[in-house]
């Protein structure tokens, strides 16, 4: 019991049983069978190879961008810019695959490469405007995702309409050797991005836990004015923090285009980069906790399809239900770090406590 | 001890359970609906997913599933060929697809179940041959509707200004803007008006609804067109921005009038205002499509269905309609003799097959001529309108 390891794992149980609880409430109150309800969304999920691979394919851009929030996050920066960073990849995919007609395995890596341009460069840029002109990179992340998404929209209603016409919903389907394939018929997920967003996990956690560079974003991140005067270069700190979590949503972004809908829609991000935001923060920042959580968010979204289609419940309820885990992570987090602290001033063992990016623990790491 | 009974009832489960399924099967018959926006959007979805109540209520054992709002914002999670695949698990042998958005996704879908029949709606895939065998067409002639919207407001404005709010620009948002002028300049005549006095602006938002920062605002819009001399604004867009202002200016006093769009009812929401709405009735025909895929007789069409002209606006028969609202006043006869006249040129045995009002001089707004002095535009010229038309104002692409 004392392996805070476990402790944790049992306040991620009891935080999705208790959301199951008032969940199952709500369903009773609308005069719905809670369990029917589960079993559907089980079902949705995991019925058969085919729908877990919708989950795989909802689950592998969360990871990705989520993956890459950790590091912007551990560099003390609210990257609420990488929605705009998924787009921005997904839109620099698309050019490639409608430019280039190379053979598939030339070409894949071509767009990747591409999308992963394109989502740094829009990171770097929301850097550039933190580092260089003193705008906080929430203001920055906002207005830069709007920029962008409106030359998505402008880009699929204009230059990249469909020859007979767009109605601004789609351009039209890449070729063939353009596109990630599946795997196989009855697990349709892309090998390769299976691969890819494996590696990121990895590498993430590699990145933070033993690198020169890990310890500099940390540092950035728990009080930048103190890492300056240290000798951290604070600002390549933030920079390519910022960068690298851009690689990672451009990457999302050229899965979504070149699997998901095999072209380029409107908001094709579809809020990945907000929900990736959200589970960094409830899963503090872990790395080996966050694909985890992404993966039960995948699993419940992509379940509810089947609950809205069988049960005609309102389709709001998946958002309900995935609002109130969200609510109650948070609420049993806070309990935990409560319970924990107290632990801690009992056994007076002083360590190092655990950082959340936020003002108030800024300060409080400043203060030791 | 008791694993004889235990036995026992399993298998009389089973039996059961074996007996009972076929049955059930054979007495329902599922199809899906699948829709872009919500089910209650007041406009393009609602009308779709009452269309399904329709033929639940009208096709005896018929069971309908439906999943709204597909889109990447409001589903970023599923895709169609999820949805599908959730709706052939729940039993539905033909799935509609209800918006153009899904008409590249249906022909693919379409593909990897060819046992299932699709019905895309407003798609011209069967048209063009594009579209797998197991794959239909369906929209409906809302053009003649709008040219009575362009009428009605052509009898209203007093300022001999009009404007059209539009969503996107392709074919159908021109050819349906088009038919709005054109009524509109026909019935100003008729009020002793000169038609090359007036002025027909049309301004697109960029998408079917607002997003904010994304598309203008149609609110801000309408106000816009209301400031700069119109008098009547004509709806294109699939929400209800356009009444909802009018009404609003008009409670403050100003002579302003509204033509919504899409849906049925969508004068409520105003109307005092409400010079009236041209809108789908999908039902009837989902339900003769879904009858023929019950019965087996389904061959592949692309349906573009034009209105009951005995009752533009019977519930079982036509499949457009124009329901005049409070607003048109003392010229709702003028309108209603107007609607007389398309059902007698659309009946017309004589009348090759085209739109009222759709006959030259026509030109397109670069000058280009669409129809010489006497002849009619072909349907299918109409279907894919490359510009707005000449006298219009606005973009036209």
């Amino acid at each position: 019991m004392s392996n805070p390891k476990v402790v944790r794992i049992l306040f991620v149980l009891l935080s999705i049983g208790a959301s199951l609880l008032v969940t199952s409430v709500l369903v009773m109150v609308v005069g719905q069978s809670p369990l029917d309800v589960l079993d559907r969304i089980w079902q949705g999920a995991f019925r058969n190879s085919e729908s877990t691979a919708g989950v795989f394919n909802f689950w592998i851009p969360l990871a990705l961008c989520s993956m890459g929030l950790i590091l912007t996050f551990t560099a003390g920066l609210w990257n609420i810019g990488a929605e705009g960073q998924v787009l921005a990849g997904a839109i620099a995919a698309s050019w490639a695959a409608r430019t280039f007609v190379l053979p598939n395995e030339i070409q894949i890596p071509l767009e990747l490469l591409f999308a992963v341009a394109g989502g740094a460069l829009w990171g770097l840029l929301i850097g550039i405007l933190k580092t260089r002109f003193g705008v906080n990179e929430i203001f920055g992340g906002v207005g830069l995702n709007a920029i962008i998404s409106v030359y998505s929209i402008y880009l699929i209603a204009g230059p990249w309409q469909p020859p007979e016409g767009g109605s601004a919903q789609s351009t039209q389907p890449f070729p063939d050797h353009a596109l990630l394939h599946p795997m196989n018929e009855t697990f349709p997920v892309s090998l390769i991005a299976l691969i890819l967003t494996a590696v990121a996990i990895v590498a993430v956690y590699l990145l933070l836990r033993g690198t020169r560079w890990g310890l500099q974003l940390k540092a950035t991140g728990k009080n930048a004015k103190s890492a300056l005067l240290l000798g951290v270069p604070t600002t390549r700190a933030t920079l390519t923090a910022l960068m690298a979590g851009g690689v990672l949503a451009g990457l999302a972004g050229a899965y979504r285009v070149l699997f998901t809908y095999d072209s380029l829609r409107p908001n094709v991000s579809g809020g990945i980069g907000y929900l990736g935001l959200l589970l960094v923060l409830l899963t503090g920042m872990s790395a080996i906790w966050t694909p985890i959580v992404a993966f039960i968010f995948a699993a419940i979204l992509s379940g509810s399809t089947r609950l809205r289609v069988s049960l005609g419940l309102d389709s709001s309820l998946a958002g309900v239900l995935q609002g109130i885990l969200v609510l109650s992570m948070l609420l049993f987090n806070g309990v935990r770090q409560r319970w924990e602290e107290r632990r801690k001033s009992k056994t007076v063992t002083p360590s190092a406590v655990e950082s959340q990016p936020t003002p108030s623990n800024a300060k409080a790491a400043s203060g030791e | 001890m008791n694993r004889k009974l235990l036995l026992y009832c399993m298998t009389l489960g089973i039996m059961l359970l074996l007996a009972v399924a076929p049955l059930a099967a054979q007495d329902e018959f599922v199809f899906g609906v699948v829709l872009v926006g919500p089910e209650s959007d007041h406009g393009w979805s609602q009308a779709h997913f009452e269309a399904g109540q329709y033929v639940e209520a009208n096709l005896p054992g018929s069971r309908m599933v439906f999943f709204p709002s597909l889109n990447p914002a409001d589903a970023p999670e599923t895709t169609l060929h999820d949805v599908v695949q959730n709706m052939v698990d729940e039993g539905a042998r033909v799935i509609l697809t209800t918006s153009d958005a899904f008409e590249e996704d249906t022909a693919t879908v379409a593909e990897a179940f060819p046992d299932i029949i699709f019905i895309n709606v407003s798609g011209d895939d069967v048209l063009t041959g594009e579209a797998p065998p197991n794959v239909g067409n369906l929209m409906g002639q809302i053009e003649w509707m709008k040219l009575v919207a362009g009428c009605a407001a052509g009898l209203t404005t007093e300022t001999g200004s009009i404007g059209y709010l539009g969503p996107l620009i392709n074919g159908e948002t021109r050819r349906l803007a088009a038919s709005a002028y054109l009524g509109a300049r026909y019935c100003y005549g008729l009020k002793g008006g000169n038609p090359e006095d007036l002025t027909f602006t049309v301004t697109w938002i960029g998408f079917w609804f607002n997003i904010p920062g994304v598309t203008l605002d149609p609110t801000e819009e309408t106000n816009t067109f209301f400031d700069s001399g119109a008098d009547v604004v004509i709806s294109g867009i699939d929400t209800p921005e356009v009444i909802q202002i009018a009404a609003q200016r008009a409670a403050s006093g100003e002579a302003v009038f509204a033509v919504p769009y899409d849906y049925k009812d969508a004068c409520a929401q105003g109307p005092e205002v409400c010079l009236g709405v041209p809108y789908f009735n999908w039902g009837p025909d989902y339900l003769r499509l879904l009858q023929t895929v019950q019965d087996g007789s389904w061959a592949p069409s692309w349906d573009w269905q034009g209105p009951d002209w005995s009752d533009i606006n019977n519930p079982d028969t036509s499949a457009v309609g124009f329901l005049a609202g409070d607003a048109i006043g003392d010229n709702g006869e003028l309108l209603n003799q107007f609607i007389a006249d398309l059902a007698g040129y659309a009946t017309n045995p004589f009348v090759p097959d085209s739109f009222a009002l759709w006959s030259g001089p026509l030109s397109l707004q670069d000058g280009t001529e669409l129809a010489p002095q006497g002849a009619l535009v072909d349907v299918l010229d109409v279907w894919y309108l490359p510009q707005l038309l000449a006298g219009m104002v606005g973009a036209s692409a």
